[in-house]
């Protein structure tokens, strides 16, 4: 395996009118686990069912239901926390988070505040330009997700739907370690990849299943190294938390405009106040979304209906075993083994479908870098163009894997290979097959290419001149071949007779 | 006919069995004494054609000779249990109209084994209360009476109490936070077993301290009590709490020999201003399991005192959580609301109304008690107190103490409106000798023993090692049968 080592990148640093600033910032991801079953019910978790279908009794909060734990959600936040290097907390414990909102039927959520099943852990967050940021993640415990209240769809009712109510979710609560907009961005991609990889979130940000807070503040340059040392918060700023970010880009243009508001509070003389901020995509600001007198005390308590979750090591352990492999292990091997260059190597392991496919490429061709190469470049290219999926890209790994393997082998010429490539794209195929029956095999008979060559120098004496005087010109007659033959002879062969001929 | 009613579950179901009543009959002559206890306000919401039907299945299985031993066998259901379609509102205006779509694993057992259902009982509200008066339904009344004086049967089991002592039905189910079986049944002459927690599936149960409360069977004696409870019992997985432990037959374990037993005396019982009876009584309940060849040692159970401070921390701070889901969005009562009223509104209003004063005052306490600020100097500081006086009965049962005998109330039923005035933690007093088998988690069991100097019933609470009901029912029976306790109020109502 390949020890990947990066620098840390440099904060971000926004000029003030009294010098410069540095930001702070540290994520809560909420990701909703993937389990066909709720945390503590057996409804269903499917996302766009009719409203209020997905609902048990307990979900409903009805008089005497019970919460029972859903073990494969447990299972998931295991593997989550495996994935993120972390911790497993043998024993864990729930407890109540007591609130009224008509969307939260039971009046409290089931979450763990004192006892969660993760630990500490830490993720590699890679920045490009050989820079990467190690997170340091504090926690993830498991917690019910609420429901939905509907404001909006009636002058004078509000509708609520349980659909979502009782959904497991996983709070990744990250260390203060993130230091600008991109780097939160960046955190929030690699969290997603690792769990899409683990198979625990499905990472969709758009239908909120994946979603995060994000806590900001700002300090002066140094201060940061100061709470580095000591672990020391007084050396950093107050922070706000802006609540159920959805986007990459509301997270980064959030981070951007919360330090500059609280910069420009603190440069008037005033005083950052801890509080929760939502954020306004609309007019990209952030605002205070509750008063102090509704600040909310969540009366938290151990929830007297679950008994502490006490799992196996020899679980955790069979679950260890068959955690499959991670993207930054398979970056690794990609770079060790194939020889690929960081960036190759992160793009075919963004995500794990373009890294299956990868592989099935190489295994036909069994070329790694040209495989790489065609998978990035042209496969991409027109799948990006078709604005199709790689799950629904019409030419499979073995084809592809063929037409490289035609490369590799001097059968076909790149040229000729790009067109192999629309073809077995457009109409299907095996690509050995279409070279043999369109004649568009390479030509490197080099008597053949010769007669050629000869014929072209023998049409074209001025030329002929003028090239043995410059010999740049000498690519006019590979040109020349090249069509005269269809593009079909080998490029390398016809540079090297022509060089000859004209030189000699 | 009517006398049939009278009949113990035992011997109902011997009777049952050799064919010599059907359950008709016998569920017939209950319906008529419940049609006819109206003044005692035990019943509050009867089913006759649910028990004609069960009566009739249960004739059927009879006949097949497929008879459980509570086949045909006419019940009470404490309005706590969630019985489905029919109302079950614990007592309370909140939960107005409420018919749950479920019905409670205790009652799916009862039912499974041929248990016939009469109607739901009487208690306080959401199980708060003592005395039976925080009903929404309006007190219960004690068949037992003081002259003319209108006596509480206990509570929160109350309508349950008085059901089975003035002999509407054969029995009843009950539930237990801090002694809501034990007191009510030693206020009406009958016997009240709360088993170990985790013994019986909390599923179904309307909630108020789900780490203390436990449901368990009121009847006319011992062996009814195990009969039942043997049915009540078992491994649920939907209660996350409920322990997945095989359960005996219950009554095989009624041999009545009790020789070699250890019964510990707790000393920290002996409360002052204890009041004589109360003492005498308890002397000679040690004395009879004496004579039955028990070894009576004296034993301590040190943080007794704090038993019932710590209970009136942890069971409100609880219930102020569980009874949050009654807030008027999805069932039972929800106020009407004023121009511009919002949801907030929706909540202050629906939940003023609903809620009686008694809940009120527990849902504000247990908010208190879990905020910021007070959050370790109560509720923390009430866990560490339970888990002293967990260790405490620990202790005395590691030097092979079998079961311990105590008072089960401070004092005979009182009479119905004496204590409204009354600072609530008077009333909370009740709880004195039953919160702290509830806060340890054990079982135990009020069995009557005797009568105060107005020839009302008392009765000894005996706390058994966990599991062991067996054997905390079979030192019970042997107590039973040493004290010869056959009072039965006289019919007045």
């Amino acid at each position: 395996m390949l020890d990947l080592t990066y620098d840390a990148p440099a904060p971000k640093v926004i000029a003030g009118a009294t010098g410069d600033w540095e930001l702070v910032i540290g994520l809560e991801v909420h990701a909703q686990v993937s389990s066909r079953a709720k945390l503590f019910s057996g409804a269903s978790t499917l996302f766009g069912a009719e409203p209020n279908s997905n609902v048990a009794f307990v979900d409903a909060g009805m008089p005497g239901m019970l919460p029972v734990i859903n073990e494969e959600c447990v299972a998931q936040a295991v593997r989550t926390g495996l994935g993120l290097k972390a911790e497993i907390n043998l024993v864990s414990a729930f407890d109540r988070k007591n609130y009224f909102y008509p969307d939260l039927p039971q009046g409290y959520q089931i979450s763990q505040l004192y006892h969660p099943i993760v630990g500490e852990g830490e993720v590699l967050v890679e920045l490009g330009n050989g820079t990467a940021r190690v997170v340091r993640i504090e926690r993830i415990h498991l917690e019910q997700d609420a429901g939905k209240s509907i404001h909006d769809m009636d002058p004078t009712m509000s509708f609520v739907d349980l659909n979502r109510t009782g959904v497991a979710l996983m709070e990744i609560v990250s260390r203060p370690d993130i230091r600008g907009p991109e780097e939160a961005a960046a955190y929030v991609g690699k969290l997603r990849q690792i769990m899409k990889y683990l198979g625990t979130c499905d990472g969709n940000m758009q239908n909120g299943n994946l979603r995060a807070d994000v806590n900001v503040s700002v300090c002066r340059p140094g201060d940061y190294e100061k709470y580095q040392e000591t672990q020391d918060f007084s050396h950093l700023g107050t922070r706000c938390e802006i609540k159920n970010m959805n986007s990459m880009r509301f997270i980064q243009a959030a981070i951007e405009v919360e330090a500059r508001r609280q910069i420009a509070i603190i440069e008037d003389g005033g005083a950052v106040v801890q509080e929760t901020r939502l954020y306004d995509a609309d007019k990209n600001e952030t605002r205070s979304m509750r008063s102090k007198e509704e600040a909310h005390d969540y009366r938290y308590f151990p929830c007297p209906d679950l008994l502490p979750l006490e799992i196996e090591q020899a679980w955790v352990d069979d679950i260890a075993a068959n955690l499959g492999t991670l993207p930054d292990d398979l970056k690794g091997r990609f770079i060790s083994d194939y020889g690929l260059s960081d960036y190759d190597a992160s793009v075919l392991t963004a995500e794990q479908e373009n890294a299956v496919y990868f592989e099935g490429v190489v295994a036909k061709s069994g070329d790694g870098k040209l495989a790489a190469n065609w998978v990035i470049n042209e496969l991409f290219g027109r799948l990006k163009k078709d604005e199709t999926e790689i799950t629904d890209c019409p030419i499979s790994p073995d084809q592809l894997g063929g037409v490289v393997a035609l490369i590799k082998a001097g059968d076909i010429s790149g040229k000729i290979a790009k067109d192999l490539f629309e073809i077995v794209y457009t109409e299907g195929g095996d690509p050995a097959e279409i070279v043999e029956a369109r004649g568009m095999k390479q030509v490197t008979d080099t008597a053949a290419i010769e007669a050629e060559v000869d014929k072209v120098i023998a049409e074209n004496p001025a030329q002929v001149e003028k090239a043995k005087e410059n010999p740049k010109l000498a690519g006019w007659f590979v040109g020349q071949v090249m069509k005269a033959t269809g593009g079909k002879a080998n490029p390398a062969a016809v540079n090297q007779i022509i060089a000859k001929k004209l030189g000699g | 006919m009517t006398e049939l009613s009278k009949l113990k579950i035992a011997e109902a179901r011997d009777k049952l069995r050799a064919k010599e009543i059907t359950s008709a009959e016998l569920t017939e002559a209950c319906l008529a004494e419940v049609e006819g206890s109206a003044t005692l306000n035990a019943f509050v919401h009867n089913t006759p054609e649910i028990a004609r039907e069960q009566a009739k299945f249960a004739d059927e299985r009879i006949a097949m000779g497929m008879s459980p031993d509570l086949c045909g066998i006419p019940l009470g259901i404490k309005d706590l249990f969630c019985t489905k379609g029919v109302a079950s509102q614990a007592a309370s205006g909140i939960l107005e109209g409420f018919k749950p779509e479920y019905e409670s694993t205790v009652t799916t057992q009862l039912f499974r084994d041929g248990a016939v259902m009469l109607g739901k009982l009487n208690m306080d509200e959401f199980a708060m209360g003592s005395s039976n008066e925080t009903s929404v339904y309006g007190d219960a009344v004690n068949p037992w009476q003081d002259g003319g004086r209108k006596l509480t049967p206990g509570g929160s089991s109350g309508g349950s109490a008085a059901a089975v002592a003035a002999d509407l039905c054969l029995g009843a189910t009950g539930t237990d936070t801090g002694g809501s079986i034990r007191q009510p049944a030693a206020f009406t002459g009958i016997t009240g077993i709360k088993p170990t927690y985790g013994r019986v599936s909390r599923w179904g149960v309307v909630a108020f301290a789900s780490s203390l409360d436990q449901a368990g069977p009121m009847t006319k004696d011992v062996r009814d009590a195990a009969i039942m409870l043997t049915s009540m019992s078992g491994h649920d997985p939907k209660d996350s709490t409920s322990a997945d432990i095989p359960v005996p037959n219950f009554e095989a374990a009624l041999t009545g020999d009790i020789k070699g037993k250890k019964i510990g005396i707790p000393r920290e019982y002996r409360m002052d201003g204890m009041p004589d009876e109360i003492e005498k009584l308890w002397s000679q309940g040690q004395e009879m399991m004496r004579d039955a060849g028990a070894e009576i040692v004296d034993i301590s159970l040190p943080h007794t005192k704090y038993a019932l401070p710590a209970y009136y921390v942890i069971a409100p701070a609880e219930a102020s959580s569980n009874l949050a889901r009654y807030d008027g969005v999805r069932f039972g009562h929800r106020a009407s609301l004023a121009e511009g009223d919002g949801i907030t509104e929706m909540y202050e209003k629906t939940r003023a109304e609903g809620f009686g004063p008694e809940v009120q005052r527990r849902v504000m306490v247990g908010t208190y008690v879990l905020s910021a600020g007070f959050y370790d100097a109560y509720y923390n500081r009430a866990r560490r107190v339970r888990a002293l006086i967990k260790r405490d009965f620990d202790e005395v049962f590691a030097t092979g103490v079998d079961a311990i005998l105590t008072p089960a109330t401070p004092s005979a039923a009182f009479g119905l409106g004496e204590m409204k005035d009354a600072d609530p933690i008077q009333m909370y007093l009740n709880d004195v000798f039953t919160v702290t088998v509830n806060l340890a988690g054990l079982p135990g069991i009020s069995i009557p023993t005797g009568f105060d100097s107005k020839g009302l019933p008392l009765g000894l609470q005996l706390i058994g090692r966990p599991w062991e009901e067996g054997d905390l029912l079979n030192c019970a029976y042997s107590l039973e049968r040493a004290a010869q306790f056959v009072g039965k109020p006289e019919k007045w109502w």
